[in-house]
């Protein structure tokens, strides 16, 4: 059917070659081997959640999903996280999409300075990003509390972070770059030709933002929304951090506490089924909003981008970006260096309170040091073997190379609704008994790694080859080439800079893991967020702000390493060369 | 300062054992030796675990000690867990959850095996089987930031928590967690029933896990009170110079005993009993109760003048056989009350 429809809209082809090599096009295997590497990553666990979701003392019985929907509380804990994704996602969508806009297309003072900044801010651990808000905005002892407290002189906290609304805040301030990057890539991608005619027909500057340019990016928006959303919903470390405290579950938290001993574990999965069919609505919503609208607007031809000028409004927006990033970025890193460097960090700076022990204790404590390497180890392999196939899956898809492609991207977004936990108890399962013996080795973190970070290595992918239009390579296959050459002649170079993109994303996303990893770990396989996660249960402040700024550190190397190597600016909106 | 004194340490303790019959001890180092480390599930605090894994190293070069330090009821989940991908990893195992040892030696989990001079403890600490044995002790205490409370507003007892002034200025750690926070519930239940957690959750506590928590979180001013936590967790924060003061409350304080024992599987059994000796031996016993600020079961153990010895304070105990039981009523019900 894939030839079929290859045919139709090449037919010279057809006459030009042998019926063989029509019939057995090399490339066929490449695809068939992506599709068997899917199936097991994705429907193997997937399989095994709806497994345990029915599997009773008995055999079959629906008693667990009769006992989710009739528990108040985890009824509870469903509804704070439908709240907190949703909410999350339109603040995410309301301070991303402007941002994102601002740098990419006008004027804004700093604008390169800023897209780095919201980088940082993506790079961040969420879960770190929440630890320092609880220094930020504990009710008592957060310094922003304190000082609101000595500048008004008032009882009651300015703000309170061990609520939902803190939750939220923090959880968006780290979910909009998903936002901001998906539409600076899109803007960046968009030649001003279809402004400037509507300019020149008499249209006002938001006239123009409105009616032109809103519409042609309205896909990123959604799309953003929605990969914020699937973020926020999957998040177990904040609310770990924020939401436990302050006595409140939400569904992954809870998972996680249906896995202590003695384990629950078809519960959990009952719990996490419903939330998998609804985000795959979700997303059903998503392509039916979006409709068939074809959104290529990048081809062989240049585009040029004008620079909207934002006249009195500079400094105002610059302003704005500004206090977005000092939430995100200035005031969390500055908290937890002062922490790393404290012996006590709700105390005041001074030379009694500076120390250098929590960096010896910290490089000192044994599984640090396993853990580090651990973290690199599965960070490049992941990033590796998940930019291969990401790129591989969104060719095939974007092109409908298979039969049933729609089911192949389906089945590579399917991750990003499953908990990290609920995936993690599914590969326990799966792996924990023969042929697959993975548990207790890095492989069954790789396999967890890599299958979660699929969702966001395809849609970076995805958003790279729709932006390639195929009328390049349909060019090249019509003047001969096969489609492997055309891949690596065509296709390959201009996909290449948002390939490296999905390589950072992917290994950012691997280093910053932990809901799945919480599960999966054992001793010898420890990672540095699972290391963080128990300094944090045991309340050690120094140590943690120590490990978070080297994990950064860390990253931030490895990303600047890859970009400098490979290419420049990957990260931020696309370079215009990948386009020309 | 701590460097010499560990210094210090080791000399004692190569006299220790230099003193004792040279051969046998020999090929036990040896065997060790050829294992290369041993590894410790652990719920003493990280620092206090990583001080004497760092004892152990200098006393016998060439065995590492892996330390892998969380909650009680964590570690329990962890051995269970990968017992049932059939993982052998741990050595030894060491929680605050007396309730663990009853259930591990159950499931025929735990290795018989008696560590050298624990025939001096008392009887509390002491397996009747010779299975685990009671490695140090804490007591649970209130305890209040010095700065937003004065010592005689203190709550005095556990039923002092319940008042209303107290409402968001509190801190208690989770028995879903902590071990020593199980014990805890379990006593004052037996003392007051459900209803006294009951009442405390309309006070609504910050929630965190550890029971070392609530001394980071009362130290730092972020709650006023806490309701729980190890005693030695607060002694510690108090040595350090925070501002915290420790309450005994009158109806007497849960005791906690924390027993280790070696697993029935270790992979690295002479390492194990090596390092379980090492652990009950008088001078790590006396650093238990000296910088960290804990109770142990060896009899020769002095204890700092500041703290109230155990025979002085009024125990609440907790038998293990109705922890283990209770466990899971335990959790339960405190979520029930506290909402996670």
């Amino acid at each position: 059917m894939s030839r079929e429809t290859g045919a139709a809209s090449t037919p010279i082809l057809i006459r030009h070659r042998p019926a063989w090599r029509e019939r057995i096009d090399r490339s066929a295997p490449v695809w068939v081997l992506a599709a068997a590497a899917l199936v097991l990553l994705i429907l193997l666990p997937l399989a095994w959640l709806g497994y345990m979701s029915v599997q009773g003392e008995g055999g079959f019985t629906l008693a667990q999903y009769a006992r989710v929907f009739a528990d108040p509380r985890l009824q509870r804990a469903l509804w704070n996280t439908v709240v907190l994704a949703l909410w999350s996602g339109v603040i995410a969508v309301a301070i991303g999409a402007p941002m994102a806009w601002l740098t990419a297309r006008t004027d804004l003072p700093w604008s390169r300075a800023i897209r780095s900044l919201v980088m940082a801010s993506f790079v961040t651990p969420p879960f770190l990003g929440a630890f320092a808000w609880v220094m930020l905005a504990g009710p008592n002892a957060g310094y922003l509390n304190k000082l609101y407290r000595s500048l008004t002189g008032a009882e009651e906290p300015l703000f309170n972070i061990f609520t939902m609304t803190g939750l939220i805040f923090v959880v968006a301030l780290y979910t909009f770059p998903y936002v901001y990057i998906m539409i600076a890539n899109t803007l960046g991608l968009i030649a001003s030709d279809l402004e400037e005619a509507a300019a020149i027909l008499g249209a006002h500057r938001l006239q123009v933002a409105l009616t032109v340019t809103l519409p042609m990016v309205l896909p990123a928006i959604l799309s953003g929304f929605i990969l914020a959303v699937l973020q926020a919903l999957a998040l177990f470390g904040s609310p770990a951090i924020l939401a436990l405290p302050a006595g409140f579950h939400t569904i992954t938290t809870q998972v996680w506490a249906l896995f202590q001993y003695p384990p629950k574990i078809e519960m959990a999965a009952a719990c996490s089924v419903p939330l998998l069919l609804s985000t795959a609505l979700l997303l059903l919503v998503q392509k039916k909003l979006l409709g068939r609208r074809g959104y290529a607007s990048v081809g062989g031809k240049g585009g040029q981008r004008r620079v909207i000028p934002l006249g009195a409004w500079r400094y105002p927006a610059l302003a704005g970006c500004l206090a977005v990033l000092a939430c995100a970025v200035f005031l969390p890193y500055s908290v937890l260096a002062r922490a790393a460097f404290s012996r006590a960090w709700a105390e005041p700076l001074s030379w009694e309170n500076f120390t250098l022990a929590n960096w010896s204790f910290t490089f000192l404590y044994s599984a640090t040091q396993s853990a580090i390497v651990n973290t690199l180890e599965l960070g490049v392999l992941t990033a590796c073997v998940g930019a291969a196939l990401a790129a591989l899956l969104a060719y095939i898809t974007t092109r409908k190379l298979v039969v049933g492609h729609q089911v192949l991207a389906f089945l590579t977004l399917a991750p990003v609704v499953i908990p990290g936990i609920v995936l993690a108890v599914a590969l326990f399962i799966a792996y924990t008994r023969p042929p697959f013996l993975l548990y207790g080795t890095l492989w069954i973190l790789f396999i967890a790694y890599l299958t979660k970070e699929m969702p966001v290595g395809y849609s970076q992918s995805d958003a790279t080859f729709r932006g390639i239009h195929p009328e390049l390579e349909e060019a090249g296959r019509i003047l001969g080439a096969g489609r492997l050459r055309v891949l690596g002649e065509i296709t390959a170079p201009l996909a290449k800079s948002g390939i490296i993109a999905t390589w950072c994303f992917i290994f950012i996303g691997v280093i910053r893991e932990l809901s799945a990893s919480i599960i999966l770990f054992t001793p010898s396989t420890k990672v540095m967020s699972v290391v963080i996660f128990d300094l944090k249960e045991e309340g050690q402040f120094g140590a943690i702000a120590v490990l978070g700024l080297f994990m950064l550190l860390m990253t931030f190397v490895v990303v600047a390493l890859m970009q400098s190597l490979l290419g420049r600016d990957v990260m931020g909106a696309r370079s215009s060369s990948s386009a020309g | 300062m701590t460097r010499c004194r560990a210094v210090a340490l080791v000399l004692i303790l190569a006299g220790f054992f230099a003193g004792r019959p040279g051969l046998a001890q020999d090929t036990r180092v040896e065997a060790a030796r050829k294992e290369g480390k041993v590894v410790w599930y652990t719920s003493l605090a990280l620092s206090s675990a990583e001080k004497i894994a760092k004892l152990f190293e200098a006393e016998y070069p060439g065995i590492k000690v892996e330390v892998q330090r969380t909650g009680s009821q964590r570690i329990l989940q962890r051995v269970m867990q990968e017992l049932q991908a059939n993982i052998k990893n741990v050595d030894v195992i060491h929680t605050s959850d007396a309730g663990h040892y009853v259930l591990l030696k159950d499931k025929k989990l735990l290795m018989k095996y008696t560590p050298a001079g624990v025939e001096r403890f008392p009887a509390s600490f002491k397996d009747k089987d010779g299975y685990h044995y009671g490695l140090r002790a804490t007591v649970n205490v209130i305890a209040y930031n010095t700065k937003a409370v004065s010592a005689s507003d203190a709550p005095k007892t556990w039923k002092d928590l319940l008042d209303p002034r107290w409402k968001g200025k509190l801190v208690t750690a989770h028995p879903g967690y902590s071990g020593v926070t199980a014990t805890h519930v379990l006593a004052l239940v037996n003392l007051y029933g459900w209803d006294y957690f009951k009442q405390l959750a309309q006070n609504r506590p910050m929630l965190v896990q550890s029971a070392v928590d609530p001394s980071t979180v009362v130290a730092s001013g972020e709650r006023a009170v806490a309701a729980n936590g190890g005693d030695y967790t607060f002694y510690q924060m108090k040595k350090k110079g925070n501002p915290v003061a420790i309450v005994f409350p009158k109806e007497g304080v849960p005791l906690v005993v924390s027993p280790t024992a070696i697993t029935a599987f270790a992979p690295h059994p002479n390492a194990a009993k090596l390092f379980t000796d090492f652990i009950f031996s008088r001078p790590i016993q006396q650093v238990l109760a000296d910088s960290e600020g804990l109770y142990t079961g060896h009899p020769d153990v002095s204890y700092p003048a500041d703290q109230p010895k155990l025979s002085e304070l009024k125990l609440l105990q907790v038998d293990a056989e109705e922890l283990e039981k209770r466990n899971e009523e335990i959790k339960t019900r405190f979520v029930e009350f506290f909402g996670a």
